[in-house]
């Protein structure tokens, strides 16, 4: 067996006592949790009581056979999937206007980002007083189109779509900032060779943009779907998840299970549930960055 | 293939110079006129929400509404500060957004240079261990974590905001990935000189990484200031809500008969992070930028 010197030994303590914090509080605050709300999710309790009473699948069946499920999913799916595209088709479009030569371009992207940075709760409720049927920014917009504005936030018809149009409005800047970023790494001397070949500028959008920014939109799609997800505060703040449950995510369910229902096993099966399909997307992301990122 | 025949004569060389240069003034036109309508689409709201703090009560509730408000009042402004307890609001924020991206800066350095430079046996699986943690979203989290503050009797306290998000996986991640790259000369030299692993990683890596730990502090300080759902769960008194939650509760109470009150509010809440945005837009633009082209 090899012998470790003293100076090597003395490195494993430091290393210890470098990593060790960072590795407890994960695992108390993010390894426990995962298997803690496995159990949760086949008990009966209300967070108070003593007793969990152990019920086998029952919270499993429950949920899968509720109506309010198959609504549940169904809003998450919309909301997730309508915003990613808005954010993409949205977002290529912003990226490619900034990507010619503007005077003021920079000025321009500094300010189409500055909503990322600002709380999502304070945005939602800033957008609320503008979806104001009354008194509101955009029904003074409709209206110079010769209409009149929906109640957006009373009407389960509209309040899905003016969610999503907030969480849209706020990341779209990420989205164009990444979308940028990989429409700059494209090399230039490709646009020059497919010029030299008479390709049109659809022709070298087709030929040369698309497949460049690839790797970059894939990225984009994949966190804009994790995001979509996770978005919680502007649901909160904007409709408490109705009206009667029209926005109500799957992560909204969770906290309403939880915290407003006071229902762990039925919390514990959506946290299961939302981990799971997460995990789906995430192991995706982490394959393909393997595969198509160079670490210096 | 005879190449004088595609030679342009100069007639058609001027006439194509012309088309061109037709061609780039509508694009430009096109293009500037795109560019102020994204940013009109960004800013009417943010517009919006700023002339509402300062429109007086009838003035918000006038129909068609008002592009400027007639009488600018600051009202609106000590109405909200006597409303909500805004100072403790902001003492809170600024406690738990110190300490929080406080102690992910320093796990985050800590950690990665451990996994950069030191020797351990099975360093690579512990660092995989800690790399499954991306997998895990915060909100799937929130129960356990719940459960686990208020069995260590933290609701409404400061550390029960601040600790479960103090450590970190994708920071000590990005920070390994970085300082790899920098110049084993410069560490070496550093080791021949007697330095300590303490002293290579202060006086050394620490500068030498500046720009890649400065991004990830700034990032790190808005998610913090902002972070809503986690101080949502673990407080419910007054006196320890944080800024996001403050304006939650104020415009459940004052909302939609109080939009002036409720606007000033959420001013109170955005202005230091677009102070802190502009002072280094460029640190955390090019850094979410880097982290898509580079991974």
């Amino acid at each position: 067996m090899r012998r470790f010197s003293a100076a090597e030994k003395r490195e494993w303590g430091l290393f210890a006592l470098l990593v060790s914090p960072n590795l407890f509080l994960l695992g108390v605050f993010t390894y426990w949790p995962l298997i803690y709300n496995g159990y949760l999710s086949f008990v009966r309790w209300d967070l108070l009581s003593p007793v969990k009473i152990w019920v086998g699948w029952s919270n499993y069946t429950y949920l899968f056979t509720s109506p309010d499920f198959g609504a549940i999913l169904f809003n998450t799916l919309f909301f997730t999937l309508g915003s990613v595209v808005a954010l993409c088709v949205l977002g290529l479009a912003v990226a490619l206007l900034l990507n010619q030569k503007l005077r003021w371009r920079n000025s321009a992207r500094s300010v189409i980002f500055s909503p990322v940075m600002l709380s999502g709760a304070a945005i939602g409720i800033v957008w609320i007083y503008i979806f104001d049927p009354r008194y509101g920014l955009l029904d003074v917009l409709i209206r110079l189109a010769g209409m009149r504005s929906p109640n957006w936030l009373l009407d389960p018809n509209w309040a899905m779509l003016a969610v999503i149009i907030v969480h849209v409005w706020k990341n779209l800047g990420y989205a164009v900032v990444i979308l940028l970023a990989g429409l700059q790494a494209i090399p230039k001397e490709l646009y020059e060779a497919a010029g030299v070949d008479g390709a049109g500028s659809i022709a070298r959008f087709r030929a040369v943009t698309l497949p460049g920014l690839s790797p970059v939109l894939f990225f984009l799609v994949l966190t804009s779907i994790l995001a979509g997800f996770q978005s919680f505060d502007i649901v909160k703040v904007m409709t408490e998840g109705g009206p009667i449950r029209s926005t109500t995510t799957l992560i909204y369910a969770l906290y309403q299970e939880g915290f407003v229902a006071f229902n762990a096993g039925r919390a514990g099966v959506a946290s299961v549930l939302l981990f799971g399909i997460m995990l789906v997307f995430t192991i995706v992301q982490f394959r393909y960055s393997e595969k198509n990122v160079h670490y210096a | 293939m005879n190449r004088d025949a595609k030679t342009p004569t100069a007639p058609d060389q001027f006439a194509d110079e012309w088309a061109g240069q037709k061609y780039s003034l509508v694009r430009r036109f096109t293009g500037y006129l795109g560019m102020l309508l994204c940013v009109a689409v960004i800013g009417l709201p943010v517009y919006w929400m700023v002339i509402g703090a300062f429109k007086v009560s009838q003035e918000i509730y006038q129909v068609p509404p008002t592009w400027l408000p007639k009488q600018p009042t600051l009202a609106n402004f000590v109405d909200a500060w006597q409303a909500a307890p805004f100072g403790r609001y902001y003492v809170n924020t600024l406690i738990t957004t110190l300490f929080g991206s406080g102690f992910e800066v320093f796990f985050a350095v800590t950690s990665a240079f451990a996994f950069a430079f030191l020797r351990f046996p099975q360093k690579e699986l512990l660092f995989l261990i800690l790399l499954a943690a991306l997998m895990v979203p915060t909100q799937v989290t929130i129960l356990p974590n719940y459960l686990t503050i208020a069995q260590l009797g933290w609701i409404n306290t400061y550390q029960g905001i601040v600790v479960p998000g103090a450590a970190v996986a994708y920071g000590t991640f990005l920070l390994r990935q970085y300082f790899r790259t920098l110049p084993h000369e410069v560490m070496d030299a550093a080791k021949v000189d007697g330095a300590g692993h303490l002293r290579t990683l202060w006086s050394i890596v620490l500068p030498l990484a500046r720009p890649a730990i400065v991004t990830m502090a700034l990032l790190s300080i808005v998610a913090k200031w902002n972070d809503f759902l986690w101080p949502l769960l673990v407080t419910n008194t007054r006196e320890m809500r944080v800024l996001p939650i403050g304006i939650f509760w104020l415009m459940v109470e004052e909302g939609t008969i109080n939009w002036g009150v409720v606007m000033a509010g959420t001013l109170f809440v955005v202005v230091p992070v677009v102070l802190v945005f502009l002072y280094a837009q460029r640190y955390v633009v090019d850094g979410i930028a880097a982290g898509a082209v580079k991974g």
